[in-house]
């Protein structure tokens, strides 16, 4: 059974009809992890909050866990849990009282589905009577979802949860994304981090309001065209720089502390390759044969 | 009915735990209504006085000083001349010019009969007014009294005489505390009710609360009750304290009903407090909140009645205090506190601001969306 269901929504802002949403169109099934991933402005908090009930679309039609977002949007609220790209708990209030004040207005208890948060919230229990505005970034965070998971909603829509914490919390933060999809809950993530799209079970990659590929994170690797190559010198620009002059060179960026390189042809001369960047005056030139990763399909769909 | 328990004791522990909203919210109606009523004087004093003696009689000393004592003059020239006096005038350091003219003492009696001059400079319309009014009333006493001396009174008198004596009903010696205490209440009440609802939902917006809140199933009136009644808790017990204040203060008991006062003040409160998440709801600021805030209610303020009365205004300013609010408050105040009015009598009042009460609520109900 499909959780998520979009069909081609398309929404503009302003008098300037600037457009967010361009017609998209994706469908979650349920109990899947699924991933918007896309660099900022590209439109994913606008389709959560289409999703959540929160946004008008001015075109399309979307369902989430079979009701209308327009028509059944009651129900919709009562049944999935919404984490904002922004901390939007009351800062006033301590971790305790914000967790109890979202489960009684969701006409429930924290002890009814404390088994969902059990893991997190351990975490943050020593804390309990700390105001929220004075929680660290990671704290906020698991907070944050305690909340959104305190009325055991069906979906879960996180927008960019890992936006701004450091990288072991991050970690972390996935780590708990998959024992919750063990639980059966339909998980939709949007980040703008590459390297989290690989954790996801599928991922939609997004650009100016536009689908540009769904499938699994494997899927998407494996339909990268080309043969990668990581290329690294003593020095990094004039290396970017001469490769950009390359006559062969199909497309070539700064990855790291490696520089990506695809050619034109298949099988591309390498120490031809190599003799050019030596005239250059580069040195210590090395070249390797590598696999995609997400990134690097997202760069080649954007061209 | 569980939700909006829940909701009250959140909104009532958030307000509680913002130590200066609560220090401001209980400390500033206590200072302005113990300073406030003081400085707000209506009964003009200090008018300055320009006497140009042309006579230099023991009469005209007589005059001058009968003036100056009443209280309600400050000397600050005695010129030669008219000129001289003027120039007080016209830098400002003269409201009155009395110009007393020569042989005014021996025309009096002589002829029975003189003409003083008074000039009044206008610019401050009512100190001019009423200083001029004084210095008639002050020369008319001296009229009398010169003539008591001069001529034994007949015991009746020889032709009709209408005197007149006017008798003060409800405030009997003219107190303005009296009249202006309530007045300012009313204004207190307004304004924290209005202000801190008009902030309230606007500032869930800008910390970005409100989202959550959005996605939860909470119905769209509980929310905004959920809003409504802590503030509304909080101006009746700031209504309260002003009573208390009044009466140990300026003594001012309230000749009517305390319920009448309390059922009145419930059903303003309810639109006061309706106007502010009315405009809550349109503002996405707290900054864009305030300054609408602030233009209403200097509308509301200037057009209550509290400081010009409402009966002296133009026609379409009478017209335009009848939308507003604070003007029924004040009058239904001073009618239940001065003259004792009963819940009957403040009827009319009572169904303009209930009225206002169900528009006002009703559409900041349905102007807060949940979906935009």
């Amino acid at each position: 059974m499909e959780a998520v269901s979009v069909k081609s929504i398309t929404k503009t802002y302003g008098k300037e009809k600037t457009l967010a949403v361009d017609n998209v169109s994706f469908s979650v099934e349920k109990g899947e992890l699924f991933g918007l991933i896309g660099p900022d402005g590209a439109g994913k908090t606008s389709i959560f909050r289409i999703l959540t009930t929160l946004l008008l679309a001015d075109q399309g039609s979307s369902s989430v866990d079979g009701f209308d977002v327009v028509k059944d949007f009651k129900e919709i609220r009562n049944t999935v849990g919404y984490m904002p790209g922004r901390f939007s708990l009351y800062q006033d209030l301590t971790i305790e009282e914000n967790l109890h004040f979202f489960a009684t207005i969701f006409g429930t208890t924290i002890e009814a589905n404390y088994h969902l948060i059990e893991d997190i919230y351990v975490q943050i229990e020593p804390f309990k009577k700390r105001r929220a505005g004075k929680l660290s970034g990671g704290m906020k965070q698991k907070l944050a979802l305690c909340c959104a998971l305190i009325h055991k909603p069906t979906t879960l829509f996180l927008d960019e949860p890992t936006t701004g914490v450091d990288p072991v919390s991050r970690k972390e933060f996935w780590e708990m994304l998959r024992r919750l999809k063990e639980q059966n809950i339909t998980i939709i993530v949007s980040t703008p981090y590459m390297d989290e799209a690989s954790k996801c079970d599928r991922i939609a990659l997004i650009q100016n309001g536009k689908i540009l590929s769904i499938d699994t994170p494997e899927n998407i690797i494996h339909a990268y065209p080309d043969q990668l190559y990581a290329i690294k010198a003593n020095e990094m620009y004039l290396l970017l720089k001469s490769l950009e002059c390359y006559p062969d060179r199909l497309n070539s960026y700064a990855f790291g502390e490696y520089a990506h390189l695809t050619f034109k042809d298949y099988g591309a001369d390498l120490t031809k390759l190599k003799g050019y960047l030596r005239e250059k005056g580069l040195s210590g030139v090395e070249l390797n044969a590598i696999e995609a990763t997400i990134e690097d399909s997202f760069i080649k769909l954007l061209n | 009915m569980r939700t909006l328990k829940f909701l009250l004791r959140k909104e009532f522990r958030q307000i509680f735990r913002d130590k200066a909203i609560v220090a401001l919210i209980f400390f500033m109606p206590c200072i302005q209504l113990i300073i406030m009523p003081l400085a707000a004087d209506y009964e003009v004093r200090n008018v300055n006085l320009a006497v140009v003696d042309h006579d230099k009689s023991s009469y005209s000393q007589k005059l001058i000083s009968k003036v100056i004592a009443s209280g309600y003059f400050r000397l600050q020239g005695y010129n030669a001349s008219f000129k001289e006096a003027f120039a007080l005038i016209e830098s400002d350091k003269a409201d009155l010019i009395l110009e007393i003219p020569q042989d005014f003492e021996r025309n009096l009696i002589r002829e029975d009969k003189q003409k003083l001059f008074v000039a009044v400079n206008a610019i401050n319309g009512t100190k001019a007014n009423l200083g001029g009014s004084y210095l008639g009333t002050i020369i008319a006493a001296f009229n009398a009294d010169i003539r008591l001396q001069l001529i034994q009174q007949p015991r009746f008198s020889a032709f009709p005489v209408i005197d007149i004596v006017a008798n003060n009903w409800f405030n009997p010696v003219l107190n303005y505390k009296v009249f202006i205490v309530p007045g300012i209440l009313a204004i207190l009440v307004t304004m924290v009710g209005g202000f801190l609802t008009a902030l309230n939902i606007v500032k869930e917006k800008e910390v970005g609360t409100i989202e959550q809140i959005n996605v939860t199933p909470i119905k769209k009136h509980i929310f905004i009750l959920g809003k409504l009644i802590p503030f509304w808790v909080l101006a009746n017990i700031i209504f309260t304290i002003g009573l208390l204040l009044a009466r140990l203060i300026y003594g001012i008991t309230p000749v009517g009903s305390l319920f009448t006062l309390y059922i009145f003040i419930s059903v303003y409160l309810l639109t006061v407090l309706g106007f502010g998440l009315l405009v809550s709801t349109f503002c996405d600021t707290q900054q864009q909140a305030m300054f609408i805030m602030f233009f209403f209610m200097m509308i509301f303020i200037l057009l209550g009645g509290l400081f010009t009365s409402i009966d002296s205004m133009p026609q379409w300013a009478k017209l335009l205090t009848r939308l507003n609010p604070v003007r029924y408050m004040i009058e239904v105040m001073r009618m239940v506190i001065l003259k004792g009015s009963s819940l009957k009598d403040v009827l009319p009042q009572l169904g303009v601001v209930s009225l206002m009460a169900v528009i006002l609520n009703g559409w900041a109900i349905l102007n807060y969306k949940k979906t935009n």
